[in-house]
């Protein structure tokens, strides 16, 4: 596991000057990713969302490695076929056999859990040697805040509108993490951009592992989580606190938890300081904010039930 | 002329051999039938060791152009095949593979599009990518198939040219029958197709690359556009100057639009694909009567060939387009639309009629064939009027 000191002294392949906002957590989500990749060759691709649109603008780029983008539901698949070439072109001696080249590639929570889920199950089966991160920030931010399946419960999303007849998102998010975790692959993580030290240990491990690893990763979006931008990391954390993103990882099949929390935090701490979740706290919806904090026990029970050493 | 084996396939393992023989780097596929045998044939060669080639056994056609853009960027010589529904898929990737100056090629067996659900020949899914940006060959025989996917390499990867090619076959009559066809020894076509060197690859690791940028806020997206017509429009001369180096190796003519009897014809059946077959045994026979038929096939639909039409059909009376496909609510079939517009510089004003026929396999008789040029001779003759678009043969 890298020190602080030793992640610091290998390159920064995200350049400043992007155009993502101030506060974003998918930037901090990529550096701490890319940092923890050392300075092996790496190829990096790109959904099509909002890390895409603000890091690539023709003519210039962000990323100080190859870099492709092709479209928003096909990161995975796109990435898979970088994979192939290199293997085939090594095979035909066309690339030096021991020539080592990483291979990354992002998408949002919609381009990730929705459009892309078909994409990124293929690529994981078929093997290819590469990490898949998903960035979430829990809706279709690029194109004005749509709910997506990782909206949690009770969120305002311009898809989910808040009125006299819905009050937010009516359905639980999907359990993503678990869905890649029982296609049995070598290595799967939940991490959080306020825990860089888990998040850069978990992105060491799947980039080491002989084949696909997945990372899922919580990144705040101060836009469409209507806050402010300097209080991203600690909304990320509390959102570990109050168990509503657990962070463990799956090792060959190894559940653990990676941070214990001692003490879960009602799931009120995380959702009352955002803008989304204002109108729960609205006279009339007790009960729903109350099945929220049913829904955040299920689900931390469930993992947590799975992390057990048996 | 290089050294040939003949030897009796169908077109689809022909098209299989001139892929392996091309040495892809990449092949990434998904079956669906009458492309299934070229995937399984290949998957054969992988399990042999038969080739270098990285096999990608994707989910779907969607993620099988997917990665073909990816592996293509990464700077491999990438190949896949599909049809119909799975081309219909493909929608999307198709018009990046091209925006993007990928050179893959792909083969296509022609087969109809759903609803209802139909596994025949038309050519309603090539013609439905027809404005993708891919240039588009298509096969009369398994060897054609054969012949085309060996040439497609050559003018995908031609400097001038960075554009995905799409080498259509017939589904089930080219692709099932098992036919006549010399092929080359693999030394031959290596030689012939060359390495691929990329400009920019995403595995020069070296030398970092941005591929598939955004380019939505003011940025050129017009004048990429206009590169990418100015490349098809440049590719003509080259898939002519790769077609006369392969016809001087292969001992057999190339061009993209092939005449028979043209010299002195009156009557024209401009026709793709399989059908100019049947309809040079029709036009041979209505010879042998002192009727002057001809046949106009279409080798290269893009880039269009549309001097080559006009020139063709100089001193012609009546021409009938043979459409295996629709573009419903047009003036009739895309093959009818893009003749017609060919010819509209032409200082004769030529009657052009429009036979939608043979959709989702219906049976292409050939008295079907003889009933055109007799309404063409009727045409000709002032007899019948121009009609536009009509069906041919539907019950
Ligand atoms: C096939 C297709 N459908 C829809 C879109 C429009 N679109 C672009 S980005 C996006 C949402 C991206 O959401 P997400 O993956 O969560 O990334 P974020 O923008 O939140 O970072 C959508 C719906 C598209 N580009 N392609
Ligand atoms: S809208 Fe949200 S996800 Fe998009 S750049 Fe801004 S903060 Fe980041
Ligand atoms: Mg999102």
């Amino acid at each position: 596991m890298a020190s602080l000191k030793d992640l610091t002294h290998n390159p920064d392949r995200l350049a400043g000057g992007h155009r993502l906002c101030s506060g974003c957590g998918a930037s901090i989500a990529v550096r701490q990713i890319l940092l923890a990749a050392g300075e092996t060759p790496l190829v990096a691709g790109c959904a099509t969302g909002c890390l895409e649109v603000s890091t690539s603008i023709y003519p210039y780029s962000s990323w100080r490695v190859p870099f492709i983008h092709n479209a928003f539901e096909n990161s995975a698949a796109t990435i898979s076929g970088v994979e192939a070439a290199f293997k085939g072109m090594q095979r035909a001696g066309k690339i030096p056999a021991d020539k080592k080249v990483k291979f990354v590639a992002f998408g949002g929570d919609g381009g990730t859990y929705d459009i892309g889920l078909q994409s990124l199950s293929g690529a994981m089966e078929r093997g290819h040697d590469m990490v898949y991160v998903c960035y979430d920030n829990g809706a279709y931010m690029n194109t004005g805040i749509q709910r997506s399946s990782a909206t949690p419960l009770g969120a305002w999303a311009t898809t989910s509108e808040v009125g006299k007849a819905q009050q937010g998102k009516i359905q639980r998010r999907k359990d993503l993490t678990s869905i890649i975790a029982d296609h049995n692959i070598p290595y799967v993580a939940q991490a959080s951009v306020s825990h860089w030290r888990d998040l850069t240990t978990k992105a060491e491990k799947a980039f080491a592992v002989d084949g696909p690893a997945f990372l899922n990763v919580l990144a705040p979006c101060p836009r469409g989580w209507r806050t402010l931008p300097n209080k991203s990391i600690e909304h990320a954390k509390s959102a570990v606190q109050t168990g509503f993103w657990p962070l463990f990882e799956v090792e060959d099949g190894v559940w653990r938890q990676t941070v214990k929390v001692p003490t879960r935090k009602p799931i009120e701490e995380f959702i009352r300081p955002q803008g989304r979740f204002k109108h729960l706290f609205a006279p009339g919806n007790e009960a729903l904010l109350e099945s929220i904090q049913v829904e955040i026990d299920r689900y931390w029970d469930y993992i947590m039930d799975r992390c057990a050493t048996k | 002329m290089a050294n040939q084996k003949t030897i009796a396939e169908t077109g689809n393992v022909l098209v299989a051999q001139a892929m392996r023989q091309c040495k892809p780097d990449v092949m990434a596929a998904y079956p669906i039938t009458p492309q299934t045998t070229i995937v399984e044939e290949f998957a054969k060669y992988v399990a042999q060791g038969r080739c270098h080639t990285e096999y990608v056994t994707v989910e779907s056609e969607h993620s099988a152009m997917s990665a073909c853009v990816g592996a293509s960027a990464a700077g491999a010589r990438v190949m896949t095949a599909t049809c119909s529904q799975g081309l219909a898929l493909m929608w999307e990737e198709l018009y990046i593979a091209a925006g993007m100056r990928l050179p893959i090629v792909m083969a296509n067996a022609n087969r109809a599009l759903s609803a209802p659900i139909n596994i025949h020949c038309d050519h309603s899914d090539a013609m439905g990518a027809r404005d993708a940006g891919w240039i588009m060959l298509f096969a009369e025989t398994a060897q054609e198939a054969y012949d085309n996917t060996i040439m497609s390499v050559r003018i995908a990867e031609h400097s001038d040219v960075l554009l995905p090619v799409m080498t259509c076959l017939d589904g089930f009559i080219t692709t099932h029958s098992v036919d006549r066809a010399d092929i080359f020894d693999d030394d031959t076509v290596a030689e012939f197709v060359g390495e691929y060197v990329p400009a920019y690859a995403l595995l020069d690791t070296d030398n970092p690359s941005s591929h598939g940028n955004f380019s939505g806020l003011g940025g050129p997206y017009f004048e990429f556009k206009k590169q990418q017509r100015l490349a098809i429009d440049a590719s003509m001369a080259v898939i002519k100057s790769v077609g006369a180096e392969f016809s001087e190796l292969s001992g057999r003519p190339f061009d993209v639009v092939e005449g028979w009897g043209m010299e002195d014809a009156e009557v024209v059946i401009v026709v793709i694909g399989s059908s100019a077959g049947n309809v040079r045994h029709v036009a041979r026979g209505l010879r042998a009567q002192g009727i002057k038929a001809g046949v106009l096939k279409i080798r290269v639909f893009r880039p269009f060939p549309a001097a080559e039409v006009a020139a063709a059909l100089v001193g012609v009376k009546a021409i009938a387009v043979m459409d295996r496909s629709e573009s419903f609510g047009a003036e009739g079939g895309p093959l009818y639309l893009e003749v017609r517009s060919a010819l509209y510089d032409s200082s004769e004003r030529l009657p052009v009629v429009d036979y939608i026929y043979g959709l989702g396999g219906s049976d292409v008789r050939l008295e079907l064939i003889e009933r055109v040029y007799s309404d063409l001779a009727d045409i000709a003759s002032g007899s019948m009027a121009p009609f536009g678009m009509t069906y041919l043969g539907t019950r």
